[in-house]
């Protein structure tokens, strides 16, 4: 089967300019990775700031062109920096974005972010645009008499469900999420996973999901990819990332991620106790 | 004895719509060189909480309470005068966004060294001298290079770090961390976390940490209070928390740890609230 997304060796440089005291240079933020995601899964591209993990995500979106290497969407080579993508490769790949506060525009009403996309790329009539704006509220957990409503007057939670529904709005078969909830609180963060995985389920979605903590990517990965400047380090199906992590950067990962294990949490206990009683001696 | 004793601390705001009550009736105390993690949600009022401690909050907001007392002294009856002495000596805080908290325009070195100097007196070499030693106890590499950095050239992890010297410069007893590293990525995160254990023990600081994340809590915390709108749902030591949750909410924040997932779904906290309903 053709993967809906695939990445043959892509290379992304980026040009710090000089200047009087200091000479240009190029830096190397992704160093040929290849991926490719089948139709239904979730890939995670997991890493530390600094990884290149979210410039991966948005050669990935279509929203830079790499410098190096091929992109094929529905195994079609895709090259943004030859020819501009038209509305049809647009209405394939969506993104959202890390900070719900951020990606909406405050003076927007919240029908005109989500007709808006309908509006550039296709030629739907006014009525039925936002007759479809109302039902894809429904469908992200909103009611439809929100439509007129401003980004202000929403929670973080219900704002990215906002930005997961503009994303939604031109049926696309890929969706690229860039930290969807480390903004979010922990309970709000389990509402959107939720959604996220019903949405999947519902629209036989494909999602490319760039974060950095272990435990969401557990919960919602098929295929995880460790990258750590730049260069993919591991790339296997969840389970075995989580069972047998091999590279020692994943190790290190795992190890710094805050465990809420009973053991761990006695074992911690009884050193801090008896470290103050020593020091009380 | 307990360092810092809170008792039915209340902090209204006055708003356009009426008043706002964000703090409802909480009790707080912590004793000496003890961690307290303070746990709740985005307007769970648990920084609200601490910042009426400081005096950190704007004109709008009416703080009462039936008694605060720092180190056996009436906090409420306090000049101005006096509790400034206190707060930014004996009591110190470091906010959760590190780059923001600095200033942009001067080095890092010129924001410790004027602490050290309008804190403690200290002279221009001396707090050099101290300055350096303090970014070395933080584990800062190439601290005299660094002292002469701004800000914009230096992590999120490393501003942090300069935020912690600047904490730490007055040998404070009480040290209030609010979300210190939720800006941060996890192997950032683990380091600054060691860091302030590692300080609190060294120093025998009291340390309140204000987080929403459960692991954090799990790994550094002695005692727990779990705040919701304002109210405070249980307070425990942390193994009894974890092993035995007595109110719904904190099952609540528990099973939402997606390690904690069982099955497809994820159970939130309006979940627990209904089946709390039916009940």
């Amino acid at each position: 089967m053709t993967p809906v997304v695939e990445g043959r060796a892509i290379v992304q440089d980026y040009h710090v300019p000089g200047s009087m005291m200091r000479r240009a240079k190029t830096v190397r933020a992704v160093k040929g990775i290849d991926f490719s995601v089948q139709k239904g899964k979730t890939l995670a591209i997991v890493g530390e700031s600094g990884s290149g993990k979210s410039t991966l995500a948005r050669i990935v979106a279509l929203i830079d062109a790499p410098s190096g290497g091929e992109l094929l969407i529905d195994g079609h080579p895709v090259d943004i920096a030859a020819k501009r993508p038209g509305p049809e490769m647009r209405s394939k790949v969506q993104m959202v974005f890390q900070n719900p506060y951020g990606s909406l525009n405050p003076r927007q009403k919240i029908g005109d972010v989500l007709t808006e996309p309908l509006i550039i790329n296709t030629d739907t009539p006014a009525a039925e645009r936002r007759d479809r704006a109302k039902a894809m509220l429904q469908k992200v957990g909103l009611m439809p008499e929100h439509y007129n409503r401003y980004p202000h007057m929403f929670s973080g939670g219900q704002r990215q469900r906002i930005a997961i529904a503009r994303a939604l709005m031109l049926n696309p078969s890929l969706l690229v999420l860039d930290e969807p909830v480390s903004a979010l609180d922990l309970s709000v963060q389990a509402q959107v996973l939720n959604l996220l995985a019903d949405l999947q389920d519902e629209m036989g979605l494909t999602y490319v999901f760039v974060s950095h903590d272990l435990s969401v990517v557990r919960y919602i990965a098929d295929e995880v990819m460790v990258i750590s400047k730049g260069e993919a380090v591991e790339q296997a199906s969840r389970d075995q990332i989580f069972s047998n992590p091999t590279h020692p950067y994943t190790q290190q990962l795992f190890a710094a991620t805050p465990v809420t294990d009973l053991d761990a949490i006695r074992a911690r206990v009884a050193r801090r106790k008896a470290a103050r009683e020593s020091a009380a001696v | 004895m307990a360092l810092l004793t809170i008792r039915n601390l209340t902090v209204k705001f006055a708003t356009a719509t009426g008043s706002f009550t964000a703090v409802d009736g909480i009790d707080v105390s912590v004793d000496r060189s003890e961690v307290l993690a303070i746990v709740g949600e985005s307007g769970s009022g648990k920084s609200v909480s601490m910042l009426a401690v400081m005096g950190l909050l704007p004109d709008t907001a009416t703080v009462t309470a039936d008694e605060m007392t720092y180190d056996g002294q009436d906090m409420l009856a306090m000049t101005t005068a006096q509790r400034r002495r206190l707060i930014g000596r004996e009591i110190t805080m470091i906010f959760q966004e590190p780059v923001a908290s600095l200033n942009p325009s001067f080095t890092v070195g010129f924001q410790i060294e004027e602490v050290l100097r309008i804190n403690l007196g200290l002279s221009g070499k001396a707090a050099r001298e101290r300055a350096l030693d303090l970014f070395q106890s933080v584990g800062i590499p190439e601290p005299e290079e660094k002292l002469k950095s701004y800000p914009h050239q230096m992590s999120g992890g490393q501003c942090q770090r300069v935020m912690i010297a600047i904490a730490i410069a007055s040998n404070p007893r009480l040290l209030i961390a609010d979300e210190p590293t939720t800006a941060l990525d996890v192997t950032i995160q683990k380091q600054i976390l060691d860091l302030l254990m590692s300080l609190q023990e060294d120093y025998g600081m009291g340390l309140i940490l204000i987080t929403h994340d459960m692991g954090v809590v799990a790994e550094t915390a002695d005692r727990v209070v779990v705040q919701y709108k304002g109210r405070k749902m249980e307070e425990a030591d942390v193994l009894s928390l974890f092993e035995n949750p007595q109110s719904a909410y904190t099952r609540a924040l528990l099973s939402a740890l997606p390690e904690h997932a069982t099955g497809d779904r994820l159970p939130t906290v309006a979940d627990f609230f209904q089946e709390e309903a039916v009940r």
